[in-house]
């Protein structure tokens, strides 16, 4: 992985035949660039969208999903190449706007006003008056469940409430089309599966629906999907095509007696293994294109360890269309000493929350919540945007003081000596948190000054983490001009360059495409196996399971804490037997509000 | 597809309406902020002279002294304070306690009773405040004038002047620094309500996403101008009427003028000042970056290039000129007119067709930069 090949960029020819009952959208060629010089954001995309279907959109921050919803919203005029919707062009004729609903990331609504001040509003702009506009609101309040709160201004919703909100404004005049960007992102799992059946069935009622998500696990639920990387589009077709394309590819490795990091990396060795990731107590692994399987004996996994097949994954397919992933061996890894403990430390409670609770006036972020982590350990904390999460996780950086409780670090309190627990751990924010108008090399000479390295030993460092990282290309470049992956890769150099035995990483894969993730969590992986202890936030279902131990925060509260497969096989139930990570999540966070609901009664 | 059609402009004018009323800071920007700018203008920046401090200094205490020293303590116009020594005056002085020192010399009686007047009193003020300094200065001369006068005929002699010069104010006769102030100080008031408002709302519906939303929708351009203008019209209308309330009641400020003219006037400034305060809103699509253009472009100007601190007619010509475009000037202009003097046609009129010309270039030019895309 030292020095990744710079990756052809694959895309589809052609797009596939379009289908006999005709198509609802079609696009052609269509390269969209924001000003002369700038890289396309679209690049030459031809596709089509069948009518009465749910079509995802799919691809990391920076693929061109919006522009592609925009242009076809007529938000966009194209550069070159032809956009059809319903057989017109979006643009120019504005007749065809009363058949789009567009709902956009921020769901476009006034929160200053009511709810029914929203519909109010949509339903006069899209023409929607007398019977019609009674019934089609008596319809929508029922549809999405917002009857009770008519009177509250959406600015006071929850997110899922004003999701559902955006989608019933959208809906008014009844489209035929209805566009949808990145619906899912912030609403908690039980909103999301909600407007999943709200959309399936528009879907059964005629209406072409196109969705866009960062989310591969969400785009399987879609009858058609497109692919898409870098303003190109890689491949399109059913999730079923694409993952059956994979078909005796995806590996499970079970029943280790070895370390699972350890046999992830070796694994990853083999010339046979495309991609591999941690699942739970297994790994799980993906075969390059007509390989055999691989010679068990030095993965070292143990002697009863098998390959066992497993149903693919859409994720599966993107990575073997982007050429595979990066590899097992972090060169990180190799320049990181192993962490030593001081003899008087508790080696099981390296972070370490004692009843932590945070209250902003009387609304209660974080309620009394207590947990530890070991050496070595890597700690997922997760949840809807809102519960919690971030609250805590900043508390046990030090960044925000705790209301009651303590939040500790190698056995410091952060509220008596931040500074010196500050020196030993390493943390990467969520919003990308480098100067982006100092260079690479700017940064990580800033950063490595910060924390104290001076002269020879801090020439060392930058040069190890250039090395590490493959920054060498970008290091004079603006941080600003930098791609996202770049940046993501970047800010985690900074935050590790003092050695810290501690990494806080705070949604560090967000946005991202699925390369870059991989080689996140190969560092992540590689440092725990030095002994760095980890805590992660993240909201990807699957890369909770690369966590040896997962929190799961709800309403301010932990509802739950243990091994993934350990949450998974407690949800169980004779109904769905072997539940996915997010069913697990969603049947505890319902079994949590049935008690809840029980006390309150 | 008409531009209009009146059922979605009535619906995103009832939007823009309840955004204003539900949005304290407007309320309060429209409302509380003019009362107290007027009250401010109105009384704390006073350009009348009256209770200067004045130090003097009796080297002579003849009877001419002493009846001299007598009718400057009487004066309105000047607090007296006798001093011992001039160093111990000037040194007051220096420390800004005191605006002039008046000393009279020792040869005083002599030098009067000689006749020949010369320099017998000796006038020293803070050059470093011109402004004052000047006050002081000519407002002695003509104590010194006048006592003369009076000593002559107390003396009966006779030295009636040739010319007796009566100066009377013709549109404020008391000469009340407010009356002509505040007229003023309601240009600056309209010209943040108009333009640092409506800097705010275009950008606002760009930042949180909602102009993504309505672009979608059938709305046509000419509807989300009007429904951009037509509730801050009004609100502005609302806040011209509050600031001719508070003028006229509370503050005492005479309005010989008609109602019907101040209402144009009102239209055609508002009209500039909300077409900035869109094109600024519109061209940035960012709150801060907009509402700080506003500022400077349309509230800097009103406060020094409208004539209402001011006076336009002893600028040096480069920023004479400037205060062609600066919509505040002839609104300023037009209101003290209004206020003072009364519906005098030739001045409106002309005033009128300065601000029909910038309304209709910040208008067109908003109305060209708002696109029905996102770019």
């Amino acid at each position: 992985m030292t020095s990744r090949p710079a990756r052809p960029r694959p895309r589809a020819s052609e797009a596939p035949p379009a289908p006999a009952g005709g198509v609802a959208i079609e696009v052609r060629e269509l390269l969209k660039r924001f000003g002369a010089d700038a890289p396309p954001a679209l690049d030459s995309i031809s596709t089509w969208i069948a009518p009465g279907t749910i079509t995802g959109l799919v691809g990391p921050d920076g693929a061109g999903k919006t522009t592609l919803l925009r242009t076809l919203a007529g938000l966009l005029a194209p550069t070159s190449g032809t956009v059809r919707v319903l057989g017109q062009d979006p643009l120019t004729n504005a007749a065809l706007r009363e058949q789009i609903g567009y709902m956009p990331q921020k769901f476009g609504l006034y929160e200053d006003l009511s709810v029914q001040e929203n519909l109010n509003l949509y339903a006069d702009l899209r023409d929607v008056v007398g019977e019609a506009r009674v019934e089609s609101f008596k319809q929508m309040l029922a549809f999405t469940d917002l009857a009770r709160f008519t009177e509250r201004l959406a600015g006071k919703l929850s997110g899922g409430m004003k999701q559902k909100l955006g989608l019933a404004c959208s809906l008014l005049g009844s489209p035929k089309v209805l566009l949808l960007d990145e619906p899912g992102v912030g609403v908690d799992p039980i909103s999301r599966r909600e407007l999943w059946r709200m959309v399936r069935e528009l879907a059964h009622g005629g209406m072409t629906i196109v969705w866009s998500t960062a989310y591969l696990d969400e785009a399987e639920l879609c009858d058609h999907v497109r692919l898409m990387n870098e303003g190109s589009l890689l491949a399109a077709g059913t999730p079923k095509d694409l993952m059956g394309a994979m078909q005796g590819r995806s590996l499970h490795l079970t029943k280790l007696t070895a370390p699972r990091r350890d046999v992830l990396q070796r694994a990853l060795r083999a010339p046979e293994v495309m991609d591999g990731v941690i699942q739970g107590d297994q790994v799980r692994l993906v075969l390059r294109e007509a390989a055999q399987r691989p010679d068990l004996g030095p993965i070292q996994a143990g002697p009863e360890a098998t390959l066992v097949e497993v149903a693919p994954r859409l994720e599966d397919a993107f990575i073997s269309l982007l050429g595979g992933g990066p590899g097992g061996d972090s060169p990180l890894a190799e320049v990181t000493r192993d962490v030593e403990l001081h003899a008087d430390q508790d080696p099981s409670a390296v972070i370490e929350a004692r009843e932590l609770t945070k209250r902003f006036g009387d609304f209660t972020a974080t309620d009394a919540v207590s947990f530890r982590v070991a050496k070595g350990e890597v700690f997922g904390l997760l949840g809807p945007n809102g519960a919690g999460k971030s609250t805590t996780f900043k508390m046990e950086c030090g960044l925000l003081k705790p209301t009651e409780g303590q939040a500790l670090v190698m056995g410091i309190d952060l509220k008596k000596s931040p500074s010196a627990a500050r020196q030993r751990l390493g943390y990467m924010a969520q919003k990308f948190s480098l100067y982006t108008q100092l260079t690479a090399r700017e940064n990580l000479e800033f950063f490595s000054g910060v924390y104290g390295l001076r002269g020879a030993e801090q020439r060392l460092k930058i040069d190890e983490m250039i090395e590490a990282f493959d920054l060498n290309p970008w290091l004079s470049q603006r941080t600003l001009d930098l791609p996202l992956g770049l940046k993501q890769r970047l800010a985690l150099a900074c935050a590790v360059m003092h050695e810290p035995e501690i990494l806080f990483l705070d949604e560090p894969t967000s946005g991202v495409d699925p390369i870059t993730r991989r080689e996140f969590w190969t560092h992540i992986n590689a440092l725990a196996q030095k002994g760095v202890t980890i805590m992660v936030t993240t909201h990807f279902m699957d890369e909770a399971e690369y966590c040896d131990r997962i929190g799961l925060i709800y309403r301010g509260k932990l509802i739950a804490l243990d091994t993934p497969d350990q949450l998974k096989h407690g949800t169980a139930t004779p109904d769905c037997p072997d539940p996915t990570m997010e069913e697990a999540f969603i049947h505890l966070i319902q079994a949590f509000q049935a008690r809840l609901d029980e006390v309150a009664s | 597809m008409k531009a209009v059609n009146l059922r979605r402009l009535r619906a995103l004018c009832l939007k823009e309406s309840f955004q204003i009323l539900r949005d304290p800071s407007s309320i309060l920007v429209a409302f509380v902020m003019p009362v107290v700018l007027l009250f401010v203008f109105g009384y704390a920046l006073n350009l009348d002279s009256s209770s200067l401090r004045l130090g003097l200094l009796m080297e002579d205490q003849g009877p001419a002294a002493i009846q001299f020293e007598q009718t400057l303590k009487a004066s309105s116009n000047f607090v007296v304070e006798v001093g011992h020594s001039k160093a111990a005056l000037l040194e007051r002085m220096a420390h800004g306690k005191l605006r002039g020192v008046v000393v009279v010399r020792s040869d005083f009686g002599a030098r009067l009773a000689e006749g020949h007047g010369g320099a017998a009193i000796q006038v020293l003020t803070d050059g470093s405040e011109p402004n004052t300094a000047s006050f002081v200065g000519s407002n002695l001369e003509g104590l010194w004038q006048t006592w003369q006068q009076q000593r002559g005929q107390n003396l009966a002699l006779d030295n009636h002047p040739m010319i007796d010069v009566r100066s009377r104010a013709w549109f404020n006769p008391s000469t009340v620094s407010r009356n002509f102030l505040v007229p003023g100080a309601i240009a600056v008031v309209m010209t943040i309500i108009g333009a640092l408002l409506t800097s705010l709302v275009v950008a606002r519906e760009w930042e949180r996403g909602t102009m993504e939303a309505l672009l979608a929708t059938p709305v046509t351009k000419a509807e989300m101008l009007l429904s951009k203008i037509l509730p801050y019209y009004v609100l502005g209308l609302a806040a011209m009427a509050l600031c001719l309330l508070v003028a006229t009641l509370l503050m005492g400020v005479p309005f010989r003028g008609s109602l019907l003219a101040l209402f144009l006037l009102t239209t055609l400034f508002l009209g500039c000042a909300l077409g900035n305060g869109l094109f600024l809103s519109t061209v940035m699509k960012n709150q801060f970056n907009a509402a700080s253009a506003a500022l400077v472009s349309a509230f800097l100007p009103s406060m020094m290039l409208s004539g209402f601190v001011f006076e336009i007619s002893s600028m040096p010509w480069p920023l004479r000129a400037l205060t062609h475009v600066i919509p505040a000037r002839y609104f300023a202009g037009s209101l003290q007119t209004l206020f003072q003097a009364g519906t005098l046609m030739p001045i409106l009129v002309s005033d009128s067709l300065g601000l029909i010309l910038l309304m209709g270039f910040w208008l067109g030019l908003t109305a060209k930069n708002t696109g029905r895309t996102l770019e």
